[in-house]
């Protein structure tokens, strides 16, 4: 048994997308197990392995961690990604938290019945809601990074959910010269190169068989 | 400045400390957990209520609102957005965290499991008629089977006064609001799980939290049709 942190999710970005970012951007090496049907599901419920029934699980240091934001937490506190003191930890959760709120927009759009999606919605919040506030932070202090002037957890999940619109709609970032400017810097730190290539864990935007999957696994008897 | 003097000693000079000033409706909503936090804390705080749309216009204009939402508090010369990070904070500044990584780790996940049980009965008035009560139906089951078993165990497991490490934090304060607000939902929801019971008659107790529970204190009551009126 390797001390790697070991991920049990779907095979996709889902909810877990962001650990793997983070795990990756801290150049921590990670395992996963891919849950594929009911019956793994079913099986980790009775083993007592998910404490709300839900996941993503980490295996991390011995704990069986999971609710997405307390894991985030977890690792990028271990990791130094954290800032240094309660003020600037207190900024980089309030941008996580801001763009957070834009990639949970994403990720639930697969599972909304086609109706009710709005991706106008969601190109409009990214440019007039969350996207212009990062620009200024970034333009106010004339930093490389958004707090402390020190690489955090608030820059990787930035980077996350620009890559994250631009597959929506390409040309979001137009009026964005500092966001352009910070993808690119962020997108060359060497772990994030290295995860941004082709072979990484990184997972591939959600297809009709990874919504039809998780249906499936989580589907009731 | 506050000068305090007594018959026979000097006089000292007390700096008042700016208490932190709350930005939200008039109302539970997103800012109760604050409240309740800062409440248990012991920390006195203001409330400036967001009553027409003009007034969370004139916020948004101010620059107030990063993300141009409340809640929003303004405390230790931030204006504070997103209700966990603003929580986050005032816990670790008030010795509600834990006392290391991990259990700062298990305060983070127990919060986040009542976050989730609060926020499906927060929603609940806003739901179409025709969904309240397949939801309302989910609430109790969720409170039920998932959730309250959940903390039921954790204090039975270790028989400790407090869910994590044998000391007041966060997620006390937090289950504690969850249980209140199950209650209001069912009143005899509790009656399964014992430890919650006797959890909840412990924390209750707390001075400050005792101090929160009765008429007068800056605690909201549920949702009414009033407030639900005024959420743009």
């Amino acid at each position: 048994m390797s001390g790697k942190p070991k991920l049990t999710y779907f095979n996709g970005r889902g909810r877990m997308e962001s650990v793997r970012w983070l795990l990756a951007a801290a150049g921590v090496e990670f395992e996963e197990e891919f849950l594929e049907t009911s019956e793994q599901y079913q099986k980790l419920i009775k083993d007592g392995a998910l404490l709300f029934d839900q996941v993503p699980l980490v295996e991390i240091d011995g704990m069986k961690m999971v609710q997405t934001r307390a894991i985030l937490s977890y690792i990028a506190a271990k990791c130094n990604l954290y800032g240094k003191d309660p003020k600037e930890r207190a900024f980089i959760d309030m941008y996580v938290e801001g763009t957070a709120d834009l990639m949970g927009m994403i990720i639930t759009f697969p599972f909304t019945p086609p109706q009710k999606r709005n991706l106008a919605l969601i190109i409009e919040r990214a440019t007039t809601r969350y996207f212009p506030v990062y620009e200024k932070v970034l333009k106010q202090h004339g930093q490389d990074f958004l707090v402390g002037n020190q690489f955090s957890w608030a820059d990787v999940q930035l980077l996350e959910a620009i890559l994250m619109v631009e597959e929506k709609e390409p040309t979001v970032l137009s009026n964005f010269p500092v966001l352009q400017a910070f993808k690119a810097r962020i997108s060359n730190i060497p772990t994030i190169k290295k995860f941004l290539q082709l072979g990484s864990q990184r997972k591939p935007p959600p297809n009709d068989q990874y919504v039809a999957t998780v249906i499936e696994v989580l589907k009731k008897d | 400045m506050k000068e305090v003097s007594e018959p026979g000693t000097l006089c000292e000079i007390q700096i008042m400390a700016i208490k932190p000033k709350l930005h939200y409706f008039n109302g539970r909503g997103r800012m109760e957990t604050i409240r309740w936090l800062l409440a248990a804390a012991g920390v006195e705080f203001e409330e400036e209520f967001v009553e027409t749309k003009e007034d969370l216009e004139m916020l948004r204009k101010d620059g107030a609102l990063l993300f141009q939402q409340v809640p929003m508090v303004d405390i230790d010369g931030m204006k504070m957005v997103q209700t966990r990070a603003i929580l986050s904070y005032i816990a670790g500044k008030h010795n509600l965290y834990g006392k290391d990584l991990r259990e700062r780790a298990l305060i983070d996940m127990y919060v986040e499991g009542t976050t989730d049980l609060m926020g499906m009965i927060m929603f609940l008035p806003f739901q179409p008629p025709e969904e309240k009560e397949k939801n309302f139906a989910l609430i109790i089951e969720r409170a039920t089977t998932r959730y309250f078993p959940v903390y039921e165990k954790v204090l039975k497991d270790h028989g400790q006064q407090f869910l994590v490490g044998n000391q007041f934090s966060w997620a006390d304060v937090h289950l504690l609001e969850a249980i209140l607000m199950a209650e209001e939902c069912k009143p005899d929801i509790l009656s399964p799980f014992p430890q919650l019971q006797a959890f909840k008659g412990r924390i209750s107790n707390i001075p400050t939290i005792k101090k929160f529970l009765q008429p007068g204190s800056q605690r909201k009551p549920p949702a009414d049709d009033k407030f639900m009126a005024q959420e743009p």
